[in-house]
């Protein structure tokens, strides 16, 4: 067994990473594509020189590129910082008349969205005193679309929910959900966080009928801190950061154009290898739940698995700690996750899998597995053994 | 040998955790920083900076630090129970509570099941053996400050696991050790009173936001009269003297009795609050029970933290007929008459022939 402090030459590659869904590794063509914007051309694209045309041109041409990408016209995107940053803009710069107290009186997401949703929704409608609704999910991981037809009333004014659940990989009806909004909140924005959807869904068509969809680069082989709010241009948008008026006037601040580049780079890549990586890792995700199953007894997967993306597994192991299990796991050189962490690092007890309707002792024995591109056959085989030999230990 | 060091973000953990990388090498030492309490503390969120702090250091020790969410844990085994024991006008001690089921439980027991052999901890006290083997829990070296009464209900099975590396040092030492280390907590000041309660907000705002707090009636323990009121008799305790007044011969009054249901708090003079005995439940030994079989045993009995051990003699009363185990009491008799305690106030026992060494603790009925 590798032990914790053992020297960093081996540990690299003795490793084997399954938490793609908090972050990935970049891919080749993103940092090939990041790095002429480093040094050479580091202009500010803001500029009247030609140091910021270049700049400028890199800029637009990302954004053109992205937005075929995506289905979407290129002034409908809007360059953040990050999903969470997307997710923000989405629902603040959505809701007007938040200072006056005018506009839509309510707004909707699911039980199950991100913190960057759900916390933004939260503080929205204690500052405002405004009415949130939550829609429950079934045990399958899935919007209840009974629940949120009755909460879509006419004074709501956006409705999120996710494209793929983060903590369990569920797919969300988004087209769906979008029919219902129209019908019953005919003037409520539907926004989706698309952000775990991008590696495994083309989004044109898994986002189809949402008017603001956030991506964010980390999670398809692009760089950390960058993203983007991809926005109908019909939904009036305020801005979070006011300054000069970049991103017509949607989002303000200097571009982050190395980190823009190589997030479209990493999006074309995946765009292209999607089909095949999709399938491949679906292989690797069914002979690991199977695998699971078979030789740890006690063993659960949450959520349907037709109902999910190929990358995520999420299961509970009876009676152990999930906690705990990602140290022993961590130990013997695997990278996997026990739900979202606070401030602190502490893993949080997941409203997912309460609002799934699990108690906070079988949600805290929840283990997330996710596999990405880079996964392999071995990685899958060495996690089995690992892992009971693991729940083994803590169940003693 | 692989150690589980638990590191709270003061001075004290990191210096055991360094302490244990010099000895062990930072390869056979692992943090861990608790999540205890999950809302806001004198060191913001999650006491988000006291992990920080922790983190930092095992960076910098180049030891693997982990957090453990024991927050369901603490609200139900320590919070909970403080919350009520006030309101039926007890005081419990939450740190040794939280030593009792969290450190000592809990994470004892999650660092068994990930393969340590030992877990540490920062205290000021120390373990040794004797000649027999058999494990001892004695005073830290620095008097001052000696944290053996918060552990007093440690017996066998959890010192067999567990160090304290800094209980050999005085806290000038530990300090030294840290600012010769650079760590970043060597300056960091000592934690104050209870680590879930924010000194914006105090005892009675924390209690008041829990549970109903009622006015009481003050009334004299010897004459029934009706001295005035107070504002809230689940803040009040036994032996307290403090908003107590003077009775009509100018002297300090004390608290006797709080009856909570009553609603009433009763006062007198140093003597009317002072006893010779005690009965003690939830009683623990260090090395089995000395007053099985045996007549009254002698003891130097300790009431608070940094209180001074006063002689006394303990009798075991026989556990009653068809009560759990665990049920014992025992009565502790002082040899010179206390100031009261009181109820869910820990005693701790030390030994007469070696007063550093603890021999047990029960809580005052």
């Amino acid at each position: 067994m590798t032990g914790p402090g053992q020297s960093s030459g081996d540990r690299a590659s003795d490793r084997v990473y399954l938490d793609h869904a908090a972050t990935t590794p970049m891919c080749a063509a993103a940092v090939e594509a990041m790095l002429p914007y480093l040094v050479d051309d580091f202009g500010n694209p803001s500029g009247a020189h030609e140091e910021s045309r270049r700049a400028r041109r890199a800029l637009e041409d990302a954004r053109d590129h992205l937005a075929a990408l995506l289905g979407a016209r290129p002034g409908e995107v809007v360059f953040t910082s990050g999903g969470t940053e997307a997710d923000n803009l989405a629902v603040t710069g959505t809701m007007a008349g938040e200072d006056t107290g005018d506009g839509p009186a309510a707004l909707v997401c699911s039980a199950i969205e991100h913190h960057a949703v759900l916390a933004t929704c939260e503080a929205l409608a204690i500052r405002s005193g405004r009415d949130l609704r939550l829609v429950g999910v079934g045990k399958d991981g899935v919007i209840d679309l009974d629940g949120l037809a009755r909460a879509c009333s006419e004074e709501v004014g956006l409705v999120s929910v996710m494209t793929v659940n983060n903590e369990i990989g569920t797919i969300q009806p988004v087209g769906e959900v979008a029919d219902i909004v129209r019908n019953g909140s005919p003037r409520a924005v539907v926004h989706t966080d698309a952000v775990q959807a991008v590696p495994w869904m083309d989004l044109a068509s898994a986002t189809g009928g949402a008017d603001a969809v956030s991506i964010s680069g980390h999670k398809f082989g692009g760089p950390k801190g960058v993203g983007a709010l991809v926005v109908k241009d019909r939904v009036p948008l305020r801005p979070l950061f006011h300054g000069g008026g970049h991103e017509r006037e949607r989002r303000s601040g200097t571009h982050n154009l190395p980190g823009i580049v190589a997030m479209v780079a990493a999006l074309e890549w995946t765009s292209v290898h999607r089909e095949v990586t999709g399938r491949r890792v679906e292989q690797l995700r069914d002979r690991l739940a199977d695998g699971l199953i078979g030789s740890v007894a006690g063993t659960v997967e949450t959520g349907e698995r037709r109902c999910r993306v190929p990358g995520i597994l999420h299961v509970r192991f009876a009676g152990v700690a999930g906690e705990a299990l990602v140290v022993l796991l961590d130990e013997a050189g695997i990278a996997v996750s026990a739900g979202a962490a606070c401030a602190s690092g502490a893993v949080e007890p997941s409203h997912v899998l309460s609002a799934l309707g699990f108690g906070a002792e079988e949600a805290s024995s929840g283990i997330r597995f996710s596999l990405g591109p880079t996964s392999t056959e071995a990685d899958v085989e060495r996690t089995l053994v690992a892992v009971a030999g693991a729940v083994d230990r803590l169940r003693d | 040998m692989r150690v589980l060091v638990a590191m709270s973000g003061g001075v004290d953990s990191s210096v055991a955790a360094a302490l244990l990388c010099a000895r062990l090498g930072s390869d056979r030492v692992v943090g861990a920083t608790l999540k205890l309490w999950g809302g806001r503390s004198d060191s913001g969120c999650c006491s988000v900076a006291d992990v920080e702090d922790a983190r930092r250091v095992a960076d910098q020790l180049g030891m693997v630090h982990h957090v453990f969410n024991f927050a369901d844990a603490f609200e139900r085994n320590v919070v909970d129970p403080y919350v009520r024991g006030h309101a039926e006008g007890r005081t419990p001690n939450p740190c040794i509570e939280c030593n009792r089921h969290l450190k000592f439980d809990r994470l004892l027991g999650r660092a068994e099941a990930l393969g340590f052999d030992a877990l540490a901890t920062g205290h000021h006290a120390r373990r040794t053996r004797s000649a027999g083997g058999r494990y001892r829990l004695c005073r830290g070296r620095d008097q001052a400050k000696d944290q053996s009464y918060v552990l007093a209900m440690l017996g066998q099975d959890q010192l067999a696991r567990t160090l304290f590396p800094v209980g050999e040092m005085t806290k000038a030492a530990v300090r030294d050790e840290a600012g010769r280390l650079g760590l970043r907590t060597a300056d960091k000041p000592d934690s104050q009173d209870v680590c879930f309660i924010r000194s914006d907000q105090g005892r009675a705002g924390f209690l008041g936001e829990r549970l109903a707090l009622h006015p009481g009636r003050l009334v004299d323990e010897a004459t029934g009269v009706d001295l005035g009121s107070v504002r809230s008799v689940e803040l009040v305790t036994v032996g307290q003297r403090r908003g107590m007044g003077h009775g009509d011969d100018g002297r300090r009054r004390y608290v006797t009795a709080v009856d909570v249901a009553l609603g009433e708090v009763r006062v007198g003079t140093a003597e009317a609050a002072s006893s010779e005995r005690v009965e003690l439940h939830t009683v623990t030994w260090v090395d089995g029970d000395p007053t099985l079989g045996a007549p009254p045993v002698r003891v130097l009995a300790q009431s608070s933290a940094h209180g001074r051990a006063a002689a006394a003699m303990v009798t075991g009363s026989s556990t009653p007929e068809g009560a759990p185990t665990g049920a014992a009491r025992l009565v502790v008799c002082f040899v010179e008459p206390q100031r009261r305690l009181a109820p869910g106030q820990t005693v701790a026992l030390y030994d007469p022939h070696r007063p550093d060494c603890v021999l047990g603790s029960g809580i005052a009925a």
